[in-house]
C-alpha cells in the first residue's frame, strides 16, 4: 500500500437496513481462524436483506453504504477483518455500534457517520445504479458519481480517528506512546 | 457538577486524552479467551511485540469450545496455553477448571467496584453488575490492553433506568432485561453506559444483577452499572476481608463510585416491573420482545439451559423447581450447560443435576459451545430453540435455526410442554 490513505474510494454496494449485525457480517462459526484470508468468502453470508445475494453482489464493491447502527452484535475484530480482506476498507452509515467502529478505525480502515438526511438522499440518488466514491482526507469530503450525476458530501472524522488511520492502526500507535 | 459512576471511573483512570472527546485510561484487568486472544497473540509476535503489561492483571480462559472440537478449536487452545506459560500469567483456567469466563472471573472475585475491564468479548458488561466500567472490545483493543494496559474510550454519555414495583411470580431478572430491551431497542444505548438503579435492583442477588448487565449490549450499551451496597460486599467478602476491616468499612469505601445525586444523564428512564409479564424473544434481534402468552402455540426442538446470561446456580435451581417431578415432552431436546465447574458442583449436591437428567435433560460440562452456535447442541436449518442465552440473530445457534430468548424457568417450563411456556407460579395476564 503505497499510501494509506489512497484505498478509501471504489464502488458502492447499497446495504439497505438497519441494525446490520456481526453474525450477518461474518457467522460466529468462522470464528476459529486463526487467519484473515480464510476469512475472505463468508463475508455477508448470513445477511437477511431482499435482493443481496453474497455469491453475486460483493463483485467488484469496495465501499459499503448502509442505514444506522452497523456492526452491533459481538465485539469481534472479524467483522471488519472480512471487509479488509475484500479490500473493502471504508464504510459510511448513519451509524454504528461502538466496539465495530472503534474496530474499524483500530485497524486503520473507515467508518463514517453521516447525518440521516444525507444517507436518505445517497439512497434515494444512487440505489439500484452504478455509483463510485471517492475520499479526499484533507477536505473531509466525499464525492459519489454516477453517470452524470455527482454528489459532495462533506464528513468529520475526529483527531483520533485521523490520526489512527494516518498512523496505520492502534498498536503501533499505543506502543509508541503509552 | 455531580459525576455518574463512568465519569468517576474515568477520571481516576485517566492517562492522557486524544481530541476532545477521546480518553486513554489505565486497565485494572485484561480478560482473555480462546475465540479473541489467539489471533492478538498471533499479532503481538508477528509484530516482535510478544509483551505483557502486567501479568497479574490478565486472567484468562478456555471456554468457547472446550474440550476442543477439532484442529482449529485444538490450536487455538494451544496459543492460549503456551501463551499464559511463557508469560506466567496465573490466573489461567484450563479444562477441569474453565467455565464461560463471564460467570467465572466473579466468582473468582477479579472485579471490584471502579474497577476499568476490557475482554475482547461484547459481554463484557456483564462485570457492570459490580460497578465497574467493564466494557467489550475488538483485538486490535485487546491487543492493546495486553501490551500496555491502556484502552481509548470515547467520553460516555450515560442512560439511568430506574426499576420500581414489584416483580410478579415466576417473572425474573430476564424478562426484566428482555423487557427494556424491548422498550428502547437494539440502539437505544449505543455509546452510552447504563446505571440500573431502583428498588427492584436494590433486592436483586448478584447473579440477577449480572444477568441484567449482560445483556446491555444487546440495546448497543457500553457497560451495564448496578450500583456497590452490602449484597456486593456479600458476594465478594471472601476475597476483600484482608483489605478491611469490616464489611462495613469496605461499604463505606465502594460507596465513593455511586453516582452523585446532581450527575447529569443523557437520559433517564423509570420502568415499574409490577405487571411485567414472562416474555420472549420472537424475531432475528433481541429487541423483538412480547409476552410469552401471546405466542404459546409455537413448538420448539431443543430448550438450551445455560451461558452468561443464565447458566448459574440459581438459574439451575429455578428451572429444577419446575422440572421436578417432570419429563420433557416426546421429540424435545433438552441440553443444560451449568456455566463453571464451581456451579456443576453445587448443583450436584443440591440434587439438581439429578432432576435435569431424571426429566430428560443431557447435562454437558461448562462452555460457550451451543449459545454461539460452536458445539453441544448446534441447531439444524428450520430448528427452533428455546434458550436462556442472549442473542437470537440469525445463525446465533446453528445456520438456519431460530432462537427464543427468555428465563430458565420459562425454559423449563417449555420443555415440559413442547411449544413456548411460562412457569405455572405467574398467574398474572399479559401486559401488553
Ligand atoms: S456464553 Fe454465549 S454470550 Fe456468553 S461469553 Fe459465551 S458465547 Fe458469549
Amino acid at each position: 500500500m503505497s499510501n494509506k490513505t489512497d484505498r478509501f474510494k471504489g464502488n458502492i454496494l447499497f446495504l439497505d437496513r438497519d441494525d446490520i449485525n456481526t453474525d450477518e457480517i461474518i457467522p460466529a462459526k468462522y470464528l476459529t481462524e486463526n487467519s484473515k484470508a480464510a476469512l475472505k468468502p463468508y463475508l455477508l453470508e448470513d445477511l437477511k436483506l431482499e435482493g443481496f445475494d453474497p455469491a453475486t453482489s460483493l463483485e467488484n464493491r469496495q465501499v459499503v453504504v448502509t442505514r444506522n447502527n452497523f456492526g452491533c452484535g459481538s465485539s469481534r475484530e472479524h467483522a471488519p477483518w472480512a471487509l479488509e480482506i475484500n479490500e473493502i476498507y471504508l464504510v459510511i452509515a448513519e451509524g454504528f455500534s461502538r466496539i465495530y467502529r472503534q474496530n474499524m478505525y483500530n485497524c486503520g480502515m473507515m467508518a463514517v457517520e453521516l447525518p440521516k438526511e444525507d444517507i436518505d438522499s445517497l439512497f434515494e440518488t444512487f440505489k439500484g445504479k452504478e455509483c463510485s466514491v471517492v475520499t479526499d482526507l484533507e477536505a473531509q469530503s466525499f464525492t459519489f458519481t454516477s453517470g452524470d450525476t455527482t454528489l459532495t458530501i462533506p464528513f468529520k472524522l475526529s483527531e483520533f480517528d485521523k490520526t489512527l488511520v494516518e498512523a496505520g492502526g492502534w498498536v503501533e500507535f499505543a506502543d509508541a506512546n503509552y | 457538577m455531580g459525576k455518574t459512576v463512568a465519569e468517576k471511573i474515568f477520571d481516576a483512570h485517566l492517562i492522557d486524552r486524544q481530541g476532545a472527546d477521546i480518553s486513554i485510561l489505565s486497565l485494572d484487568r485484561v480478560f482473555c479467551h480462546e475465540i479473541t486472544t489467539p489471533i492478538a497473540i498471533n499479532d503481538l509476535v508477528a509484530r516482535g511485540k510478544d509483551r505483557v503489561f502486567d501479568p497479574d492483571k490478565i486472567k484468562a480462559v478456555i471456554d468457547h469450545v472446550t474440550p476442543a472440537k477439532d484442529s482449529k478449536t485444538a490450536e487455538q487452545g494451544k496459543i492460549m496455553r503456551d501463551w499464559a506459560k511463557r508469560h506466567n500469567i496465573k490466573d489461567f483456567f484450563d479444562i477441569g477448571a474453565n467455565g464461560v469466563c463471564h460467570a467465572l472471573f466473579p466468582e473468582k472475585g477479579f472485579v471490584r467496584p471502579g474497577f476499568t475491564v476490557i475482554m475482547g468479548d461484547s459481554h463484557t458488561c456483564t462485570h457492570g453488575a459490580f460497578c465497574a466500567f467493564a466494557a467489550g472490545v475488538g483485538t486490535t483493543d485487546l491487543e492493546v490492553g495486553i501490551l500496555k494496559g491502556v484502552c481509548s474510550f470515547k467520553t460516555p454519555e450515560t442512560l439511568k433506568i430506574e426499576f420500581t414495583g414489584t416483580l410478579q411470580e415466576g417473572v425474573f431478572a430476564k424478562d426484566v432485561i428482555l423487557a427494556i430491551i424491548g422498550k428502547i431497542g437494539v440502539n437505544g444505548a449505543t455509546n452510552k453506559v447504563i446505571e440500573f438503579t431502583g428498588p427492584v435492583i436494590d433486592r436483586f442477588s448478584m447473579e440477577e444483577r449480572m444477568t441484567l448487565s449482560n445483556m446491555a449490549i444487546e440495546a448497543g450499551g457500553t457497560t451495564g452499572i448496578c450500583y456497590p451496597d452490602m449484597t456486593t460486599v456479600e458476594y465478594l467478602w471472601d476475597f476483600i476481608k484482608d483489605d478491611y476491616e469490616s464489611k462495613e468499612a469496605a461499604l463505606a469505601d465502594y460507596s465513593k463510585w455511586i453516582a452523585d445525586e446532581d450527575a447529569v444523564y443523557a437520559d433517564e428512564i423509570t420502568f415499574d416491573v409490577t405487571t411485567l409479564a414472562p416474555v420472549a424473544t420472537f424475531g432475528y434481534k433481541p429487541d423483538q420482545v412480547r409476552a410469552i402468552a401471546d405466542f404459546e402455540e409455537t413448538a420448539v426442538d431443543q430448550v438450551y439451559i445455560g451461558s452468561c446470561t443464565n447458566g448459574r446456580i440459581e438459574d439451575l435451581r429455578e428451572a429444577a423447581k419446575i422440572l421436578e417431578g417432570h419429563t420433557i415432552a416426546p421429540g424435545i431436546r433438552g441440553v443444560l450447560s451449568p456455566a463453571t465447574p464451581d456451579i456443576f458442583k453445587q448443583a450436584l449436591k443440591e440434587g439438581l443435576i439429578d432432576i435435569f437428567m431424571d426429566a430428560g435433560f443431557c447435562v454437558t460440562n461448562p462452555t460457550c459451545g451451543a449459545c454461539l452456535g460452536m458445539s453441544n447442541g448446534v441447531l439444524a436449518n428450520d430448528e427452533i430453540c428455546a434458550s436462556t442465552t442472549n442473542r437470537n440473530f440469525n445463525g446465533r445457534m446453528g445456520k438456519g435455526g431460530m432462537v427464543h430468548l427468555m428465563s430458565p424457568a420459562s425454559a423449563a417450563a417449555t420443555a415440559i410442554k413442547g411449544t413456548l411456556a411460562h412457569s405455572p407460579a405467574y398467574k398474572g395476564g399479559s401486559n401488553e
